[in-house]
C-alpha cells in the first residue's frame, strides 16, 4: 500500500541526504519525494511516497523522527489526502495533431505552455492517477519528454503541520 | 578575538573534557596548536580507530561523552570503524575532524574526505562548520545531542580555514541548547505506566531482560532496585552484563545464541517479559519463536524506533529506565506469589554445569581460567571483552561484582578491548581495568602498546592464543564441511617477545597448575601486564 508522510525539516544544508540515506539504507522504497520552502523559510516540507506494509510505516516514522534536523512527521490518512503532482509533457505536434491534443488538453483542464512547428509541451497539475491518464491519452502523439515533480500534500481541512510557536 | 580553534578548545573546557585521544595531521593543526596552551591532556594513539575506541571505554566509565580528534582524509576515514561501533551500542561520543580548507571543499584536494557523509549511517549528528562563530553553538548542541536521549556519536568535521579564522564577537558558550528537532522524551506515558504496573501485579512468572541502555544515567541501579523489591528474576543481553552482579541470587545470565540455557528457558517460560534498554538484537534471540505466544511483553527504552522493531511488543514505553522505574514503582506493582517460578529457575540454573575442568596438556581450559580470574578480581575491576570466542567465554565464565562489563556488543568490532580499556582507566584511575582478546584481535590492536607505555596506563591484558581465529574456525567446523581457510594465524610473533619490546611485563601460562600463580602475579603488577594464556585450537565457544 501507499503511503505519505509530510515531514517538516529544517532548511539547512544536507537534509536531503540524510532523509534519502536513512531510506536506502532501510530498504524503505521512495516512490516520490518532493521538497520545497514552507510558509516560514526556516523550514522546508517534503512530500514523501513510500510502498509498504504497517510495520514499514511505523518504521519510517520513527527513523524519519530520529534525524535531529526532522522536526515533524506526519502520514497523512488518505482520506483526509489533498495531494497534486505537476507534469510537462512534450509530444509530437505537426499541424495534423494539434486540434486532437488541445481537445484532450480541454478535456483534462491542462495547459499549453509552448508550441513550436513541430512539438508541443502541456502542463497539469493533479492527482497523480489523472497524470499518468493524461500521460496515457498523450501516448499516441509520441511523447519526447515527461517531466514530474512528484506528490505534494497537505491534509484536508483547518488541521496544519507546522511548527508550533 | 580568539580564532576558531582556540574556540574549539574553550568548548572543551566548558564541557568540562579533562581527557581526549587523538592523532593529528595538516587540517587539525591549528586546534592541536591552541590545545598545547590548555590542561586537557591529550592521549596520543597509535590509530584513529583506536583513538575512537578509548574515547568509548571513557565515556562508558565517566558516564559522559568520550572525544576523539582525527585530521581529514585518511584520519576521518580511520575513525569510521570507530563511530559505527559507539553508534550500535549507543555510546556518546564526540569525534572532531580536520577538513580541508572551505574554498577547496568539493574538488578532492589533498585529504579531502566527506567525513560527514561517509559517517552519516553512523552517527547521531554531525557538522560541517561553515561559519567560525557558530563553533560554540555547535559544540553545546554535539555535547547535548550525543549524551541525552538514546546517546551516540556526534561528528564535527572542521575545515582548516575556519580553525584559523577569528571570531567576530567575544566567546560566549551557550548555556541552553534550543533544537527544535531534538526533544528526547525522559518519562514515560502515565497510561502506559499504569499498563505496566497492572501486567506486574497480574504476573506469575516476570522476568526482567536487561539491556546497555539501563547504563545510560546509572538506570541499572534502578533495575537492580525493581528486581529486588519485587524478586524479579533478570537476565541481560551482552551488553547488560554487569548491570546485577553475576552471582547476585536473582541474575540468571546472558540470553541469546550464546547466551546459558536457563537464561533463554527463562525467556520462553516467563508469563511477563520486561525488556529494559535492549535491542534484543538478532544475536540475542536464540529462535525467533523463543517467546512464549501468550507471553506479555513490555519494551522500556528511549529510543522509539527500537520498540516493536526487532520483537513484537504488548505494551511499549518510552522513556529513560531510571525515571520509567521511579513512575512504575509508585504504582508498587507486586506481583503474585512467584516464589514457584524463582525455585524453578533456581533449579534450572543448578542444573547448568559450566565445563570448568581443569586441564594441564599443555592447554589451559577458558572457562576454568576465567572462573579461578573472577574469585581473585577486586570487586569494582572493569573487565573489557574483545571478540571471537574470548567474548563468549568472557561473557558467561568472567564475574562481575560492583564492576562493569565492557565489549563491542552490537558491531562486534575486533580490536576494541585494548584501547577502549586505556579509556576506561582514564575514566577510573582508582579501578582495575582488564582488556582480554583472542591473538586475531590482538594484532588488530597491538600498536596501541605504545600508547600504554607513552601514558603509562595501568591496563591489564589477557590474550587467548589459539592461533586462530578461533570463531571463524568454529563456523568452518560447524557449517562448512570443516573446510578451514584463512583462519590460521601460524604467522603470528612470539607475543612474549613483542610485549617486552615495549618494555611491558608478560608471562605465559599453558597449564593450569602455574594458573593460580599466574594470576597473582597478573593482578598484583604494579603497572600494565600481559598474561597469555595458551588455549586449544579446538576449544569451541560453548
Ligand atoms: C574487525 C573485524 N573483522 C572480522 C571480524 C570477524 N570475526 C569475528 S570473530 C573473529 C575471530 C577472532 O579471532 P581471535 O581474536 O583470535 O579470537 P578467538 O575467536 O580465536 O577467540 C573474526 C575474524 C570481526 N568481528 N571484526
Ligand atoms: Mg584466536
Amino acid at each position: 500500500m501507499k503511503h505519505t508522510f509530510s515531514v517538516l525539516v529544517e532548511n539547512r544544508a544536507g537534509v536531503l541526504s540524510r532523509i534519502s540515506g536513512l531510506f536506502a539504507r532501510r530498504a524503505f522504497n521512495i516512490e516520490s519525494l518532493a521538497v520545497g520552502i514552507t510558509e516560514d523559510p526556516n523550514f522546508s516540507r517534503v512530500t514523501i511516497v513510500v510502498e509498504g506494509t504497517d510495520y514499514t510505516v511505523e518504521q519510517v516514522e520513527k527513523q524519519l523522527n530520529k534525524l535531529i534536523d526532522v522536526i515533524k512527521v506526519r502520514t497523512i490518512h488518505p482520506e483526509e489526502l489533498i495531494s497534486r503532482e505537476l507534469v510537462l509533457i512534450k509530444v509530437n505536434a505537426g499541424q495534423n495533431e494539434r486540434g486532437d491534443i488541445m481537445n484532450i488538453a480541454e478535456i483534462m483542464s491542462a495547459k499549453i505552455v509552448d508550441i513550436s512547428r513541430t512539438t508541443m509541451t502541456l502542463e497539469l497539475a493533479d492527482t497523480s492517477e489523472r497524470v499518468d491518464l493524461f500521460t496515457e491519452l498523450l501516448r499516441p502523439f509520441a511523447i519526447r519528454e515527461i517531466a514530474r515533480t512528484g506528490i505534494v500534500a497537505l491534509q484536508k481541512g483547518t488541521d496544519t503541520i507546522s511548527v508550533k510557536k | 578575538m580568539i580564532n576558531g580553534a582556540q574556540a574549539m578548545v574553550k568548548c572543551l573546557e566548558s564541557e568540562g573534557v579533562s581527557v581526549v585521544f587523538g592523532y593529528p595531521g595538516a587540517t587539525i593543526c591549528p586546534f592541536y596548536d591552541s590545545l598545547s596552551a590548555s590542561s586537557i591532556h591529550h592521549v596520543l594513539v597509535r590509530q584513529e580507530q583506536n583513538g575512537g575506541h578509548s574515547a568509548n571505554g571513557y565515556a562508558r566509565i565517566a558516564g559522559k561523552p568520550g572525544v576523539c580528534i582525527a585530521t581529514s582524509g585518511p584520519g576521518a576515514t580511520n575513525l569510521i570503524t570507530a563511530l559505527a561501533t559507539a553508534y550500535m551500542d549507543s555510546i556518546p561520543l564526540i569525534a572532531i575532524t580536520g577538513q580541508v580548507a572551505t574554498d577547496m571543499l568539493g574538488r578532492d584536494v589533498f585529504q579531502e574526505a566527506d567525513i560527514t557523509g561517509a559517517a552519516e549511517p553512523f552517527t547521531k549528528h554531525s557538522y560541517l562548520v561553515k561559519d567560525v562563530d557558530q563553533l560554540p553553538r555547535i559544540f553545546k548542541e554535539a555535547f547535548y545531542i550525543a549524551a541525552t536521549g538514546r546517546p551516540g556519536p556526534v561528528l564535527i568535521d572542521v575545515p582548516v580555514d575556519i580553525q584559523k579564522k577569528e571570531l567576530s564577537q567575544p566567546f560566549s558558550y551557550p548555556k541552553q541548547v534550543n533544537i527544535i528537532g531534538y526533544k528526547p522524551s525522559i518519562k514515560g506515558h502515565g497510561l502506559q505506566i499504569k499498563k505496566v504496573a497492572e501486567a506486574m501485579k497480574a504476573a506469575q512468572r516476570p522476568l526482567i531482560c536487561v539491556g546497555g541502555g539501563a547504563f545510560a544515567a546509572d538506570g541499572y541501579k534502578a533495575v537492580r532496585t525493581l528486581a529486588e523489591t519485587y524478586q524479579i528474576p533478570v537476565i541481560s543481553t551482552m551488553m547488560g552484563i554487569g548491570a546485577l552482579p553475576s552471582e547476585h541470587p536473582l541474575y540468571f545470565g546472558m540470553l541469546g545464541t550464546h547466551g546459558v540455557p536457563h537464561a533463554n528457558q527463562a525467556v520462553h517460560d516467563a508469563d511477563l517479559l520486561l525488556i529494559i534498554g535492549a535491542r534484543v538484537g538478532d544475536r540475542a534471540v536464540s529462535s525467533p519463536n523463543i517467546f512464549s505466544k501468550d507471553s506479555t511483553i513490555v519494551h522500556i527504552d528511549i529510543d522509539p524506533a527500537e520498540i516493536g522493531k526487532n520483537v513484537g511488543t504488548s505494551i511499549p514505553l518510552v522513556g529513560d529506565a531510571k525515571t520509567v522505574i521511579s513512575q512504575l514503582m509508585e504504582f508498587d506493582p507486586h506481583p503474585g506469589d512467584i516464589s514457584p517460578w524463582l525455585r524453578r529457575l533456581r533449579e534450572l540454573r543448578d542444573r547448568y554445569h559450566p565445563d570448568y575442568t581443569a586441564r594441564s596438556d599443555g592447554f589451559i581450559n577458558p572457562k576454568d581460567f576465567l572462573h579461578r580470574l573472577s574469585q581473585r578480581l577486586p570487586e569494582d575491576a572493569i573487565y573489557v571483552a574483545d571478540v571471537g570466542q574470548n567474548q563468549i567465554w568472557s561473557a558467561n565464565h568472567i564475574a562481575i561484582q560492583k564492576g562493569r562489563f565492557l565489549t563491542s556488543g552490537g558491531m562486534g568490532t575486533m580490536g576494541y578491548s585494548i584501547p577502549a580499556a586505556i579509556g576506561a582507566k582514564l575514566a577510573a584511575p582508582e579501578q582495575m581495568v582488564i582488556a582480554a582478546c583472542g591473538d586475531g584481535s590482538f594484532q588488530m590492536q597491538m600498536m596501541e602498546l605504545a600508547t600504554i607505555c607513552q601514558d603509562q596506563v595501568n591496563v591489564k591484558m589477557i590474550l587467548f592464543r589459539n592461533n586462530k581465529l578461533g570463531m571463524v574456525k568454529e563456523i568452518q567446523k560447524n557449517a562448512y564441511g570443516e573446510r578451514y581457510i584463512a583462519t590460521n594465524l601460524d604467522g603470528s610473533p612470539d607475543f612474549l617477545t613483542l610485549v617486552s619490546a615495549y618494555g611491558i611485563p608478560c608471562r605465559r601460562v599453558s597449564d593450569i597448575a602455574q594458573a593460580e600463580e599466574a594470576i597473582e602475579a597478573f593482578l598484583s603488577a604494579q603497572g600494565p601486564y600481559l598474561l597469555e594464556c595458551i588455549v586449544d585450537p579446538e576449544e569451541s565457544s560453548k
